[in-house]
């Protein structure tokens, strides 16, 4: 201890040198500059073009693309801020919408405990990973990948393609709103506000920030830190069953590639690394991720507004990708990206 | 001692399953009974293997390479437009193909390592790049054909006594599998594992690590270019030549006891790793397995392997965690 009190003390941290309005700039801010900055030029962009941005149909459009990717971006957020990653979501979509779908059946009286088996399955599916992850000490990316896989072949083997039936009453999740704003939009941002109290109001969220930091140290402080990463995996896979629950009621049935053709796994790892949350972990959160899934969301309207081939957007996307993490990484020279 | 740590360390696992499951092959099927059906299998194996080699040097060094997999797609749908068909282009689309190949590794290695993004997102990025522009340009539907002289590597052989066809994709990999192992065991090629270890370590030993982690994406980008005339040859023009194949390549990798993080594993493991992959599938088509079973057994076995591969590490934790208190007390004596 007196090694430490002797020692001078330590440099400045790079922040302190730069311009004072740009240390305002956290990456929750720039990314929410950047959605406003796109929502303004994309609506000058198809005004050009003869059309309109965010007239009701626009809006509702880029809060309904939001909800499912905002869905599986919230849990991935818990996931990746812990340092981990999980592949297995977009599979896990798929089956749960088929779950939910083939548990209801039609039938109004079934919802509720659809709901609890699907989401039951999904909490399952996120505590192998995280068992296989902490216990078998299998890399993350190879465990999520692996019940990506399993899944993909149970889905594969059992169904060609969509199954089961959602009761009419179960559809009003999906379409009903309030003025321009989807319901299941408003319970998406819920879902959020919980998160973002999780991680900055209380130990759990400590927890993963801690976790995310230096795993070594935080067990060493006395986190529980497989729980911990068990926990995020689950809550990760949960968001994703609500997800799978959405796209149900939104499509009438089940599908089983309904989350992988859309590719909510890398999607959703793009919109949380967008959103400023760092790959490695222990820096980030879930408001950032949020504007990351609307700047996305907003991209692919625009794109759509303007007519422009569904290719080009993945080039574009692409861009975006690596020119905002490289914007980020620029302000975090000291943590070298893995 | 490296060498006791090499076998705990999974190039040994690897190496037994991929025996076991040679020999199931010989029971299994009656192709498997004379050295062709081994033949057959490796130049079935022959593109995976390149790819694995490629993006072990990415692996090893501490990065992922997500975009091969669109890479070989694009360099497939290119080739055949400009070859059209026309056997006087094979040679400079060739050498273009490697060009392109090597210039995506660039960019991919030049923004990890001067941007500082995550590779992980530079090369999704890259693939979302490359899809995106394929498609865009083809439609969909890729035009023009590959020439028969541009076929004949992927597709057919000469003949050797006592063996048989010998397919001209099996010499190439033989080829190349030397050139890898050398480069390994060269100064460049321990250093590049020296990074993907300990990146400072090497950094104030004077290694030239953004040169090194660039070089190991552009050797990744060219093993694609590669990957991509076997494949052509060998499956034709398409414009999902490629999917899915970077998981399969990392998984390959993985199973060959490669760390994912860096620093551990052999190029040989990570080949080894790549040919039990199509020996399996290989086995599994044989014993009449469905496609879905098929990626279900690939899930459960790449766990298996790397949780037993991680298993066998533990034994050595205890000297790890020594060496780390002692870095840690080296540096706090450093900084004071």
């Amino acid at each position: 201890m007196t090694a430490l009190a002797q020692r001078p003390a330590a440099p400045k941290p790079p922040e302190h040198d730069r311009p004072k309005w740009t240390q305002k700039l956290t990456p929750v801010v720039s990314v929410y500059l950047a959605l406003v900055v796109l929502l303004i030029v994309g609506s000058v962009l198809v005004a050009v073009d003869g059309g309109m941005l965010l007239d009701q149909g626009g809006i509702l459009n880029i809060l309904t693309r939001s909800t499912t990717l905002g869905l599986v971006a919230i849990g991935q957020t818990l996931v990746i801020l812990t340092g981990k990653l999980d592949l297995s979501v977009a599979y896990l979509i798929g089956l749960c919408s088929l779950i939910a779908a083939e548990t209801m059946a039609g039938d109004p009286g079934n919802i509720v405990f659809a709901v609890a088996l699907t989401l039951a399955v999904a909490a399952v599916v996120g505590l192998v990973n995280g068992l296989v992850i902490t216990r078998l000490k299998v890399n993350a990316f190879i465990a999520t990948l692996g019940t990506a896989l399993i899944i993909r072949g149970y889905l594969e083997n059992g169904y060609e393609g969509p199954a089961g039936e959602v009761p009419r009453a179960f559809q009003h999740l999906g379409y009903d709103r309030i003025g321009p704003i989807p319901i299941s939009t408003l319970l998406m941002l819920a879902l959020a506000g919980l998160a973002w109290w999780y991680l900055g109001r209380t130990r759990g969220g400590y927890h993963i920030y801690a976790v995310g930091g230096d795993e070594d140290v935080a067990r060493l402080s006395g986190v529980r830190t497989n729980r911990t990463i068990v926990k995020a995996h689950v809550l990760c896979s949960v968001a994703a069953g609500l997800a799978g629950i959405f796209l149900a009621s939104r499509l009438g049935s089940g599908a089983p590639y309904v989350g992988t053709d859309a590719g909510y796994d890398l999607e959703s790892i793009a919109a949380v690394v967008l959103g400023g949350t760092l790959l490695a972990g222990g820096r980030g959160g879930v408001a950032g991720t949020i504007g990351g899934v609307l700047i996305l969301a907003t991209l692919d309207t625009v794109f759509d507004d303007l007519g422009v081939t569904p290719f080009f957007k993945d080039v574009v996307r692409g861009v975006v990708l690596i020119v905002a993490v490289a914007l980020y990484a620029r302000r975090q020279v000291s943590r070298r990206g893995k | 001692m490296t060498r006791r740590l090499k076998l705990t360390e999974g190039t040994l696992p690897v190496l037994v399953v991929l025996a076991i499951l040679l020999v199931a092959l010989a029971f299994a099927g009656p192709a498997f009974n004379e050295p062709a059906g081994y033949l057959a299998l490796l130049k079935r194996a022959a593109p995976l293997m390149i790819l694995a080699i490629g993006q072990y040097f990415v692996i090893v060094s501490g990065g992922f390479d997500l975009s091969v997999g669109s890479l070989v797609t694009a360099e497939v749908v290119i080739a055949a437009r400009l070859i059209d068909g026309e056997e006087g282009a094979t040679a400079w689309v060739l050498l273009f193909m490697l060009g392109f190949g090597a210039l995506v590794g660039l960019v991919n290695g030049l923004i990890t390592t001067r941007l500082l993004v995550p590779s992980f997102i530079v090369t999704l990025g890259m693939l979302l790049v490359l899809d995106g522009a394929v498609f865009l340009w083809t439609g969909g539907a890729p035009r023009g054909a590959l020439s028969d002289a541009f076929r004949t590597v992927g597709r057919s052989g000469f003949e050797v006594p006592l063996l048989g066809q010998v397919p001209w994709s099996v010499v190439l990999l033989a080829v190349i599998v030397v050139a890898a192992v050398f480069f390994m065991r060269g100064g460049t090629g321990r250093t590049l594992v020296a990074v993907g270890d300990n990146e400072t370590a090497v950094r104030l030993g004077g290694g030239r690590v953004e040169r090194l982690r660039t070089l190991a994406f552009v050797l990744s980008g060219l093993s694609a270019a590669v990957a991509a005339v076997l494949l052509g040859g060998f499956a034709g023009v398409s414009a999902q030549v490629g999917d899915g194949l970077e998981f399969r390549v990392i998984t390959a990798v993985v199973l060959g006891g490669v760390l994912l993080g860096g620093g551990r594993g052999s190029v040989v493991a990570a080949m080894a790793g790549a040919l039990t992959l199509e020996a399996l599938f290989s086995l599994l088509n044989l014993l009449g397995v469905s496609g879905g079973l098929e990626s279900a057994v690939q899930g459960v076995i790449i766990i298996a392997a790397v949780a037993y591969a991680s298993a066998g590490s533990n034994l050595f934790r205890h000297k790890v965690v020594n060496q780390e208190k002692k870095n840690v007390k080296e540096e706090t004596a450093a900084q004071q």
